[in-house]
């Protein structure tokens, strides 16, 4: 875009009430973000790979995220949040900041530093349900195996009982018990992505990645698969990050809102705050392009849409 | 609805394609009729897993084992020229060849899958025209540098040299809608190409596909699930549930003045602005006890859509401008 939105500041709605005292339990973060940075190098072409730039996917994101939230993570394509999240997670390494993480099992932690001994332990907590239901699947395993495998690796059940509450699962992620034997190649794009779902809540994580979790889904399954995550949201305090481009859904489904652009988080806060008020011209781009689903309500494209870089 | 088949780029007849799987025999289309009218843009929309792809993969024969075509036909009509009937010609058959690109081309959802990560994005583009068009690479070379340009990837000359991971994700789904009206096809079929990008980028290429659509006059098979896109983008919609079609007509019948219960489910069930927090209407809370799985014939209702709905009850639809 020829439009360059980075100059402006960030619009923070709400401060970090957290870090003003004054806070009960209930209200302590569970996950607390500093300064969060993750760069990746891009190497020249010679011989010895030589490091001549990087790209600032995640570039000093702080925010925190309180118990039984959700917050939305949203930005343009390329912004860095499937990177933010993955760092969060620690699917990646991150370059520098700190996470800090309220564990059940290790009490509170900063995820950047854990070792991979002190990771396992605290995966069962966390889990990521993953933007891409074609390769996240491993083909090789049926659904039933794949939905039921992270039960068998921490040991939890297996067997008739393993057999029991996957396809419990699979009844509430909307797919049907006979899909238990089947590979992943015979779903479509949409059923697969409930597949994943399932194989992240068989866990009852307290937190929960959610990356472009419902976009492959027709709004209908998508209904019934937001209603699920309230659901369980209400049932065990469930705290998530949903990263989505649907903003509808965003608005639907979220507590608050944060808006990533080139790495950097520019706009967060309450969500009706930013979806009525938004402060940071990015935003404001982004709500501007929403198309309406009345066909007399005509997209302005002209507002829309910026000349592309 | 556009009828007259001279005017139809596309129409499928009674289409019915079937899986088979250790697990017995998937039905995933059934008995599916549509047209599509020349320089229009149809959604098809539905259920996940209703055979939205599947149909798109039957027009450009993709359609792999253990799938089969197992009855019905589709036919392409090209500007001037003998209709095609696609699902006669053999595996060899040299139209079939002229059918996948040139006739028709396709965006599919993920644009990795199509491109390339070991070739520059002008080879590409360019194998892409000289595979189907007599011409030097030289030509076929300012013929990729104009459709980069009409596509907005700025410094064309410079950007066909590089290579797809140069790209962000919006700028390599354009790459791809390049590459696939470069051929001037005479359809189009877009499968869910925006899920992956942000609004602003959808709206972008939107934009393009509109424009390029008025400038060539393409006609367009657009599969999504975002009813926002449907009712900016599209002339007719067709609704598919378990593998039918359950009610086909303009995007305003359809998407203001829906009549199947599915219909009324599918649109009840997009978050509205007022709804933050409540629970969302599903298709069985929408539906209730009504059914919709019983496959009555499409109807025409008063105002000219179809519907699979019993004859009395079509005969009580209300009517809507279209
Ligand atoms: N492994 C990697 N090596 C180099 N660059 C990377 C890598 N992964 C991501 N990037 C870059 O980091 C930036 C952020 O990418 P990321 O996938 O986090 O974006 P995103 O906000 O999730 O985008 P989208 O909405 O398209 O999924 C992009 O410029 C991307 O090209
Ligand atoms: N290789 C296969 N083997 C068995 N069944 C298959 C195969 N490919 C597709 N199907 C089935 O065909 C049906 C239609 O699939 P299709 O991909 O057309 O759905 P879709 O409408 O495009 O859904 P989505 O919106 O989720 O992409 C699904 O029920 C799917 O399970
Ligand atoms: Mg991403
Ligand atoms: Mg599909």
């Amino acid at each position: 875009m020829s439009e360059d939105f980075s100059k402006y500041p960030a619009f923070i709605h709400d401060s970090f009430p957290a870090e003003e005292g004054g806070q009960d339990d209930l209200s302590k973060p569970l996950l607390r973000v500093r300064d969060l940075r993750k760069f990746f190098p891009v190497y020249g072409q010679g011989v010895v790979r030589k490091k001549i730039n990087e790209v600032r996917a995640v570039d000093d994101v702080s925010f925190d995220l309180y118990r039984g939230e959700t917050l939305g993570l949203v930005g343009e394509s390329g912004s860095g949040k499937t990177t933010c999240a993955r760092v969060i997670l620690r699917a990646l390494d991150a370059t520098a900041g700190s996470v800090h993480f309220d564990s059940e099992v290790l009490g509170e932690v900063d995820l950047v530093q854990m070792n991979g001994k002190q990771l396992k332990l605290l995966r069962r907590e966390m889990q990521m349900i993953f933007q891409d239901p074609f390769s996240s699947l491993n083909p090789r395993m049926t659904v039933g195996d794949i939905i039921g495998e992270p039960m068998l690796i921490h040991r939890l059940a297996s067997g008739k009982a393993l057999e029991k509450i996957v396809t419990e699962l699979l009844e509430k992620v909307g797919l049907k018990s006979e899909h238990r034997e089947r590979y992943p190649h015979a779903f479509s794009g949409g059923q697969r992505q409930r597949i994943g779902i399932a194989r992240a809540l068989i866990m009852n994580p307290s937190l929960i990645v959610a990356d472009e979790a419902v976009s492959a889904l027709d709004v209908s399954v998508q209904a019934q698969v937001i209603n699920l995550l309230q659901d369980l949201q209400e049932e065990f305090h469930l705290t998530t990050i949903f990263v989505a481009h649907d903003l509808s859904v965003v608005r639907h489904i979220c507590n608050r809102v944060a808006v990533m652009y080139q790495g950097k988080l520019v706009e967060i806060g309450p969500t009706e705050s930013i979806f009525e008020k938004p402060q940071h011209p990015y935003t404001r781009r982004l709500l501007a392009s929403i198309p309406s689903p009345d066909p007399d309500v005509k997209l302005n494209f002209s507002e829309a849409v910026v000349e592309s870089v | 609805m556009i009828s007259d088949k001279k005017e139809s780029v596309l129409k499928i007849d009674g289409l019915h394609v079937a899986f088979e799987t250790d697990n017995g025999v998937v039905k995933a289309v059934r008995d599916v009729c549509f047209e599509i009218g020349r320089g229009r843009v149809m959604a098809l929309v539905g259920e996940s897993g209703s055979g939205k792809s599947v149909t798109a993969f039957s027009i450009m024969r993709l359609i792999q084992k253990p799938g089969k075509i197992t009855g019905g036909t589709i036919t392409i009509f090209p500007e001037g020229k003998e209709p095609v009937e696609v699902n006669s010609l053999g595996a060899k058959d040299p139209r079939l060849f002229d059918l996948r690109g040139s006739l028709v081309s396709m965006i599919f959802q993920e644009p990795i899958s199509a491109l390339s990560p070991v070739h520059t994005i002008g080879d590409q583009i360019c194998e892409a025209i000289l595979t189907h068009r007599e011409m030097k690479k030289k030509e076929a070379e300012v013929l990729v540098v104009e459709m980069l340009d009409k596509v907005g990837i700025p410094e064309p000359q410079m950007r066909l040299r590089q290579y797809p991971h140069e790209f962000s994700g919006g700028m390599r789904q354009r790459i791809v809608i390049a590459m696939a009206l470069v051929c001037r096809p005479e359809l189009l079929i877009a499968d869910e190409p925006t899920t992956a990008l942000d609004v602003t980028i959808q709206a972008q290429i939107l934009k393009l596909i509109k424009d390029l659509q008025d400038e060539m006059g393409t006609s367009v098979l657009f599969i999504t699930h975002d009813m926002g896109v449907v009712a900016q983008m599209a002339d007719d919609v067709a609704v598919m549930y378990k593998g039918r079609i359950v009610e086909m007509g303009t995007v305003r019948q359809v998407l203001k003045a829906p009549c199947h219960p599915y219909t009324k489910g599918l649109l009840a069930a997009i978050p509205g602005v007022g709804s933050a927090q409540e629970r969302l209407p599903t298709i069985s809370s929408v539906v209730g006890d009504t059914d919709i799985e019983t496959p009555y014939p499409l109807r025409p209702g008063p105002d000219g859509r179809l519907v699979s709905l019993p004859p009395d009850e079509i005969a009580e639809m209300g009517m809507v401008e279209s």
